[in-house]
């Protein structure tokens, strides 16, 4: 009796891991419950239940004895798509029987104590072309494409800059943007740029909240009401904080 | 002239956010590839006078068809390729514009701006779903067939 309990709150602890990586690095909500049930199904427990949102997991196991019920706060989320696509795999594995729940769990530790796999200055060149992108796509013309890049480039860097200083998201995106409205003021007026608006609109790009609004609007479609709110809310505040930025910079135009 | 800049830029685009947002090495130029074609078939539409909506609803059904068929034959999850691909779909600038007007006290085009970035992201979401339920029907009707012939 004592062993069976022991095991069923070891299949608790590696399924609310899983579901953690996944949650924090941008995979779906209806994926998370589903890779969980999948693991606990995979691990004996038949009878299990999952509230996930994107601030916490709620996770129970029923069976012959009293259920078991454990909660995971999640308190950073960032886009990850690697762990996302590792976790899966892993799932994968343990449904197939390949994997025993320590060597599961030792896997999902390491892959969840795993740092950026991209170099700062990967990402940040990534950042800056894509803003200089964006502005052809937007219709801007090629002389403001330098301008985007340098300007896009700047908020990329001063967004994670500032997310290490000051650990409020909000602040640090406002900061950037008012960042990108400074350097694209300072391109025009230099001569060197020529359409603000769409400088602005290229450079802020990457620090937009599109994928969140999109996400917010599907899990609402599939009946996650209080994960697509609250997506809702981070893409709003997201925007908001942009918004500001780049709207006290205009304001003393 | 422009088409080839369109085609390039947002191929380079999405690219470079499946970089961003860690996606495997092996998978940013297929990335890549899906966001061109999702955006080449909406810049075409608008083009050629069709409402944003329709043209958005469109162009993330396909990208959402292309990013299931990669997913399938590169055993990966979906959203590698279509958060790559809806990228340059996403009402970024609008939804950005909306925020602008509003801290400037100029709330009618906000909300104006507002409720189209509303829509244009409700229209993205309409489109990735749908083609996941016509992919779950074609796999469900498949299914029962072979089980009829067994």
């Amino acid at each position: 009796m004592e062993k069976q309990t022991s095991y069923v709150y070891d299949v608790i602890k590696v399924c609310l891991l899983a579901g953690k990586v996944m949650l924090q690095n941008g995979g779906e909500t209806y994926r998370v419950e589903d890779t969980m049930t999948r693991i606990a199904d995979a691990y004996g427990a038949t009878q299990s239940n999952s509230y996930v949102t994107p601030t916490g997991i709620i996770f129970s196991v029923e069976g012959p004895e009293p259920s078991k019920t454990q909660l995971i706060r999640i308190s950073d989320r960032t886009t990850d798509l690697y762990k996302v696509t590792k976790v899966n795999s892993i799932s994968r594995r343990i449904s197939s029987g390949e994997l025993s729940i320590q060597e599961a769990y030792y896997e999902l530790d390491k892959l969840d104590k795993m740092t950026e796999r991209y170099t700062f200055p990967k990402q940040l060149v990534a950042a800056a072309v894509a803003s200089g992108c964006f502005l052809i796509m937007f219709q801007g013309v090629w002389g403001d494409f330098i301008p985007a890049v340098l300007a896009g480039g700047g908020g990329f860097f001063s967004v994670t800059l500032f997310n290490r200083l000051v650990p409020i998201k909000f602040f640090s995106e406002f900061l950037a943007s008012f960042v990108i409205g400074l350097l694209a003021v300072l391109f025009v007026s230099l001569g060197l740029g020529e359409q603000l608006d769409k400088i602005i609109i290229g450079s802020v790009m990457p620090l937009v909240p599109g994928l969140l609004i999109t996400n917010a609007v599907r899990d609402l479609m599939a009946g996650h009401l209080i994960s697509g709110l609250s997506k809702g809310a981070e893409a709003f505040l997201t925007a908001f904080a942009i918004g500001a930025g780049i709207a006290l910079v205009v304001s003393f135009l | 002239m422009t088409i080839m800049a369109q085609v390039f830029t947002s191929f380079i685009a999405s690219a470079a956010f499946g970089l961003l947002f860690n996606a495997p090495k092996s998978s940013l130029l297929k990335g890549g590839f899906v966001g061109m074609c999702g955006w080449m078939i909406y810049y075409g539409m608008e083009a050629s006078g069709i409402d944003p909506v329709i043209a958005t609803v469109t162009a993330s059904f396909f990208i959402a068809v292309i990013s299931q068929f990669f997913a399938k034959k590169y055993r990966t999850p979906v959203i590698i390729f279509s958060v790559a691909g809806i990228i340059p779909l996403v009402p970024g600038g609008l939804a950005y514009d909306a925020m602008r007007n509003f801290v400037q006290n100029d709330y009618n085009t906000a909300i104006n701006l507002a409720a189209r970035a509303f829509m244009i992201s409700g229209s993205i979401a309409v489109g990735l779903v749908f083609s996941e339920v016509i992919n779950q029907i074609i796999r469900h009707s498949t299914f029962t067939r072979r089980q009829k012939q067994r």
